[in-house]
């Protein structure tokens, strides 16, 4: 049954090696959902977040297959039920009038986000949090009209004390 | 330390890796390395197109063990290199291959003779690297080595702008690197090791499908071994096949589309089967949904990544072949005793009725006499190589193959115009031997201009081409399949390869009696060229038995007639 899975990968900081990456995905008939990079605390070292919808043995391919490439240092398949996870969404929104503006702002609040841009017919939402929150919350304003989203992709960590590291 | 350049740290690096023989064509991005070459010990073998350079590393690899090198140019030179690198990938084939490119700044400014090689060989390399500062080529080179021989070898591939091979700067070589990402798995998992001994012990009907892991890690005596102990028949695949002697008594011959019947049948009636060094390639389990119904499959190989990809494993092993079967084999003995199976003798008695079956008539030459007449006439520790098709699996089928690293063949990439270059490689790693190309007609032709590398390097090999004048194996399959509508498969402008060789300054010979044979192979081994056997026969001749494509193994189409 395919369902979503969170890989975690420490890999060499270096050009190159994304593309190595998602290139074991294409070539091997694999498909990233989201993909998430950033440096991961050590100067030549960067973590990458990837979702991917799969069955068991897929993802047990996808690990085996990363481990593999020379640049990835580890690989972790992160349990959902005992991780952090989370994702960014910046939200442009057309505000109508006044009324408009001041229901956005209260939706937005509520849902811990923030205002970061304000302009005479719009707003510019910064909102964070598990997927599911952010859908919600875009569903909610959906009707005020959207004017563009822009969303980061999930990033995610183990709970608890355990460190993943290289 | 003194100063050298970035082409003599290259060269030096090879020295250090006792590299003595490189196959390439120069160009424009790599004059500098060449002009190191020039004054160096390693001889540099010039191909006559980087495909070939890339296959006789390939095949120098295969036949000695070691890794091969290969280099070419920027650009054209880099890309036609990547039918050879994916052939070696495929079949796990220790190769370094070296491409220059344009100079550093003006790299992605689509430079004249600029290919993004790396981008191009990443899915068909085991790494790669691109060198960026001339003090690191010593290390990189070291790397580059390291990881194509170790764990699951393979070709790894370094780009070399030209700027940085004149660029000087004071080198250090180091004698062993640590790569963080790597780390290969060598030793068996003992609470492994122990279960797997208890499913052999139980085992009603073992039996092994051996492949070319076995040959890679050098684990033939340990192979045998555990058979004998077992009484468990040996089964191979193609790219396995010279890992155990074919003569000995528990080897069924090939498994898969082109097996022999007695593997075939027995594979389906095993309970338990020690998988060691194979990975289930869909030319070897045929349907897969009914591969090997009844068995509990243990799995031994060095990469992870084969477990499970292919078929379902009872219980994995990640670890080399031969310490893996040591490990089980002390384990086993420490339990039972070697036992006397019912499953031999049933083994026995499937081999005769088979060998009963078998009928051969054809008013051409006999192509399954032929490639026994060719045995005879050969030494034992001949190497045969092979084109892909007919040739080949006339080779797999009936060509007995007694020593390990004497077949080479494009098993995984099933490349056509493999088999001569690698048989130059393979001859340049064992000049003691004499090295012979089964070929087709079809394959041969795809790389018959590095005749002119074989008489001008004087590296002679034999070439024996099974002429039908087709695409042999695709026409069979049109004959079977396609009612014999032979779209594209007749190759009406064949040259006259007697000519065609002589013209080289090869030896060219016509076989026109397979009397002929031993006489002409004779003169073949003492030349100091290399000898071109033209073998015409039927263009209906097929290759049996085989599998169609998509039928389970047990669906055998023994055939009328071979030949």
């Amino acid at each position: 049954m395919a369902e979503m899975h969170i890989i975690s990968i420490i890999v060499e900081h270096k050009p190159g090696v994304l593309y190595e990456v998602s290139n074991m995905f294409r070539r091997r008939n694999f498909n990233i959902e989201s993909i998430t990079v950033g440096t991961a605390g050590q100067e030549d070292l960067a973590r990458m977040t990837i979702t991917v919808l799969g069955d068991e043995s897929m993802i047990e391919q996808i690990t085996k297959q990363l481990h593999k490439l020379v640049d990835v240092i580890k690989v972790a398949r992160l349990d959902p039920s005992n991780s952090v996870i989370r994702e960014m969404a910046l939200i442009k929104v057309h505000v109508a009038d006044s009324n408009v503006r001041s229901d956005v702002i209260q939706y937005a609040s509520i849902f811990r986000g923030n205002i970061i841009d304000v302009s005479t017919d719009s707003l510019v939402i910064e909102i964070t949090g598990d997927p599911e929150k952010i859908n919600a919350f875009i569903e909610l304003i959906q009707t005020f009209g959207i004017k563009e989203i822009a969303r980061t992709g999930l990033t995610a960590l183990q709970r608890g004390g355990k460190a993943f590291r290289a | 330390m003194v100063k050298i350049t970035g082409a003599q740290a290259i060269v030096q690096s090879l020295s250090r890796e006792k590299i003595k023989f490189v196959f390439g064509i120069p160009g424009g991005a790599t004059l500098p390395l060449y002009d190191v070459f020039y004054d160096s010990n390693i001889r540099t073998i010039l191909a006559r197109h980087e495909q070939c350079a890339a296959h006789m590393a390939d095949g120098f690899a295969r036949a000695s063990g070691r890794t091969g090198v290969c280099v070419a140019t920027s650009g054209p030179g880099a890309t036609n290199l990547v039918t050879g690198i994916a052939t070696a990938y495929m079949d796990s084939s220790p190769v370094v291959a070296f491409t220059g490119q344009v100079p550093r700044k003006v790299i992605g400014k689509d430079a004249f003779q600029e290919a993004d090689v790396i981008g191009i060989t990443t899915p068909i390399t085991k790494h790669h690297f691109q060198l960026k500062d001339v003090l690191e080529i010593p290390k990189t080179i070291k790397m580059a080595f390291h990881i194509a021989s170790t764990g699951r070898p393979g070709p790894v591939l370094i780009d070399m702008p030209k700027d940085i091979q004149i660029e000087s700067g004071d080198m250090k070589f180091p004698e062993k690197v640590e790569i963080r990402g790597y780390n290969p798995n060598y030793k068996p998992h003992p609470v492994q090791v122990k279960r797997a001994a208890q499913l052999l012990m139980n085992a009603k009907r073992p039996l092994i499908i051996a492949g070319g892991g076995v040959i890679i890690s050098e684990a033939t005596n340990e192979l045998i071994k555990i058979a004998e102990f077992l009484m468990a028949p040996i089964a191979i695949t193609l790219m396995g096949k010279g890992c155990v002697p074919e003569d000995h008594p528990l080897f069924l011959g090939m498994t898969g589309m082109h097996g022999t019947p007695d593997s075939n049948i027995l594979v389906n009636e095993a309970d338990v089967i020690l998988a060691v060094g194979t990975r289930f390639s869909d030319r070897t389990t045929c349907k897969l949904e009914c591969f090997c119904p009844e068995a509990k499959i243990i799995h031994i190989d060095i990469d992870t990544a084969e477990v499970g990809k292919n078929v379902k494993v009872f219980l994995p092993l990640i670890a080399d072949a031969k310490i893996a079967i040591m490990q089980i084999y002390d384990a086993l003995q420490k339990k039972s005793v070697k036992r006397k199976s019912q499953w031999f003798k049933r083994t026995k008695e499937l081999g005769e009725y088979i060998m009963s079956q078998k009928s051969n008539n054809d008013g051409c030459i006999n192509l399954v006499q032929l490639i026994s007449e060719l045995r005879r006439s050969l030494p034992l520790d001949s190497i045969i190589t092979t084109e892909v098709g007919l040739n080949q699996m006339l080779a797999a089928l009936y060509f007995k193959i007694l020593k390990p690293r004497t077949f080479i063949s494009s098993g995984g990439l099933g490349t056509m115009g493999f088999g001569f270059p690698a048989a130059i490689g393979a001859k340049v790693a064992r000049q003691d031997v004499p090295v012979v190309d089964i070929a087709g007609d079809g394959s041969f032709l795809m790389t018959a201009q590095d005749l002119a590398c074989s008489i001008s390097e004087k590296i002679p090999v034999i070439v024996l081409i099974i002429n039908n004048k087709m695409l042999g194996m695709v026409a069979q399959w049109q004959r079977l399949f396609y009612n014999r509508r032979y779209s594209a498969t007749e190759l009406k402008g064949i040259p006259d390869f007697v000519k065609f060789s002589q013209a080289f300054g090869a030896e060219g010979v016509r076989l026109e009696s397979l009397k002929d044979l031993p006489k002409i192979i004779k003169r073949a081994i003492k030349s100091d060229v290399s000898t071109v056997i033209d073998v015409p026969i039927s263009p209906e001749a097929n290759v049996f038995p085989m599998v169609p494509a998509g039928a389970p193994l047990k669906d055998i189409l023994w055939g009328e007639k071979n030949g």
